[in-house]
């Protein structure tokens, strides 16, 4: 039995416990601190947004709950198992329960989209080449993709080609969370409505939870039934919570606070004004 | 009076002070280095602790084929090249002497003791070396190794396994490429060129090279291709963000790579000689 197949017959969960949780969570790099104090938990089979400006950390956040960035304080729970506790082994095989979409879609440039996507399938499966091949094909189709791409290498497809690729990628081994980290960035609307629908349908064929890192609002209403917002610490005060919302699509509207109503409307207020007499500043200091 | 003592006291503070800066200035640095040789120790022991696994054979051959087989043509043109200019420095000082038949001992002698390794080093550190850092620097700022590890491979398994045994096996070779390449050169103008007589030019090479000076220089490239290999495969790991960083990362591995060659030729030198001297004390040198 491989790795695979072992964590399916091994994990029988608990439904109503969370599958992700983080808590009390700070990440700093080079001392300087990104997330400060998060606790946070998804329900299974629930898709969250998390939105909030640029270098607000929520890509960070993202990296946090699947263990590629290590928290300074706090533990990372997954389907109760704390990630922060686990040996480099054990961590690679509750790895193979998570799809992670990147931002840029991260393909591997030396293979072919076919071995992209069966990457995951021949790290961790017994498959034969035919098995594989026809998981691909499949996985390609249901992100909208022919047959006649498995041979093509990364470079030569178009950006939202690649995130389908990054997508169907995500999805080879049926995993139970999917992590979306920007996936609309960059590409048309018509492309990145299509992305969307795509999150929807799969969350619809396989009940899989998702995170779906995002600062375009109308991914973060048509696909999430849960938003939080994440603030930049450098603009808090210490006793400050860094998550400053938390609730539905809907309430984002009704939101109060400033400053979420200023991030979902995509208004600068006074920001731009700020960030100058920041940069004064630091001249200043720099003299 | 009580002015004067007092600027007096302020310059002595001032050139304290610089003094004080610049030794904690060293002290950070010193503090760098040895964090970066931690880091390269445990970068080290981490690809040592992976060799005995099964190894993904989709890059083993490809990094064999790219840094063996691809090496081999610019090791030789540079080892015939070398073979040659070693014959035209040497001869107009042996002439002098009445030595020429001499040459074949110490063109051949340098070249397995010194130069063959040394040269075969220099061009894969400068020809695979800075490749290997640029590619996974490349793929350190895509988000590429990032993946690997969202996936559950281990990084250090899939990429850098494969180029630190295709070094440590293959340089062997490549040297003893370098060397021979290099023997023919020398000759092919001591004889034809400058019309030294081959039977004696063979005959002193035979008298004064021995096995121990083939297997110091092979015995010595080991060393270089390790160190080649972890050199630039830690420095693409450790990569800076941009091409900025790609192309520092790439230029660093050459840089450090090359010293470090020196490095290990300096006291292996010095090791191998005191060994052949404790087995053989008695033994022949060249003059």
């Amino acid at each position: 039995m491989t790795s695979h197949e072992q964590r399916h017959s091994e994990h029988k969960h608990d439904a109503k416990a969370p599958l992700v949780e983080l808590r009390t969570v700070d990440v700093a790099f080079n001392h300087h601190t990104v997330l400060r104090n998060i606790s946070l938990k998804v329900p299974r089979g629930q898709t969250l947004a998390i939105i909030g400006e640029s270098g607000s950390g929520k890509t960070v956040m993202l990296k946090t709950m699947i263990g590629l960035v290590r928290p300074e304080r706090g533990s990372v729970h997954f389907d109760g198992h704390d990630l922060t506790t686990l040996s480099d082994k054990e961590l690679t095989r509750e790895r193979t329960r998570f799809g992670f979409v990147f931002q840029g879609a991260a393909l591997f440039d030396s293979m072919t989209v076919g071995q992209n996507v069966a990457f995951p399938l021949r790290e961790h499966t017994r498959k034969d080449d035919q098995e594989v091949y026809e998981i691909v094909v499949s996985r390609l189709a249901a992100v909208g993709l022919p047959e006649s791409i498995v041979g093509k290498k990364p470079a030569e497809l178009s950006g939202g080609m690649r995130k389908r690729v990054g997508l169907a990628r995500a999805l080879a081994l049926d995993p139970e969370l999917v992590l979306y980290d920007e996936p609309t960035t960059g590409l048309d609307p018509i492309m990145s409505d299509v992305i969307n629908e795509l999150i929807l349908r799969t969350r619809a064929e396989t009940k899989v939870t998702g995170v779906v890192v995002t600062h375009d609002m109308h991914t973060a209403r048509k696909v999430a039934d849960r938003v939080i917002m994440v603030f930049p610490l450098s603009r808090l005060e210490p006793d400050e919570p860094q998550i400053i919302f938390d609730g539905t699509p809907a309430e984002l509207d009704a939101a109060h606070d400033p400053r979420v109503t200023q991030f979902v409307n995509g208004e600068a207020g006074e920001r731009l004004m700020e960030m100058r007499k920041m940069a004064d500043l630091r001249l200043n200091l720099d003299w | 009076m009580a002015t004067q003592s007092k600027s007096l006291n302020g310059r002595r503070g001032n050139l304290l002070q610089a003094i004080a800066e610049s030794i904690a200035d060293l002290g950070g640095v010193v503090i760098g280095w040895v964090i970066t040789l931690g880091d390269i120790t445990q970068f080290f022991l981490n690809t040592l602790s992976w060799i005995g696994t099964r190894l993904p054979r989709a890059t083993l051959l490809p990094n064999f084929y790219q840094i063996g087989v691809l090496s081999l043509p610019v090791v030789a043109l540079t080892g015939t090249f070398i073979g040659m200019v070693l014959a035209v420095q040497s001869h107009s000082q042996f002439r002098l002497m009445h030595l020429e038949t001499r040459l074949g001992a110490v063109i051949n002698m340098s070249l397995v003791r010194e130069l063959g390794p040394v040269l075969a080093a220099t061009m894969l550190a400068g020809r695979v070396g800075s490749a290997m850092a640029a590619e996974l620097g490349t793929m350190r700022v895509t988000e590429q190794i990032d993946a690997l590890t969202a996936m559950g491979a281990n990084p250090i398994h899939y990429l850098v396994v494969p180029r630190f045994l295709a070094c440590l096996i293959l340089i062997p070779a490549l040297t003893i490429m370098a060397d021979f390449m290099g023997v023919v050169g020398g000759a092919f103008y001591s004889i034809y060129g400058l019309g030294i007589d081959s039977n004696h030019y063979w005959e002193n090479s035979a008298n004064f090279i021995g096995t121990f000076d083939l297997f110091s220089g092979v015995f010595k490239s080991l060393f270089f291709g390790a160190a080649i290999a972890l050199i630039s495969c830690y420095r693409g790991f450790h990569c800076d963000p941009g091409a900025e960083g790609v192309g520092r990362a790439a230029t660093s591995a050459f840089v450090v790579s090359f010293v470090m060659i020196l490095v290990f030729d300096f006291f292996l030198g010095v090791a191998l000689d005191n060994l052949y001297m404790m087995i053989w004390p008695e033994g022949s040198r060249l003059l």
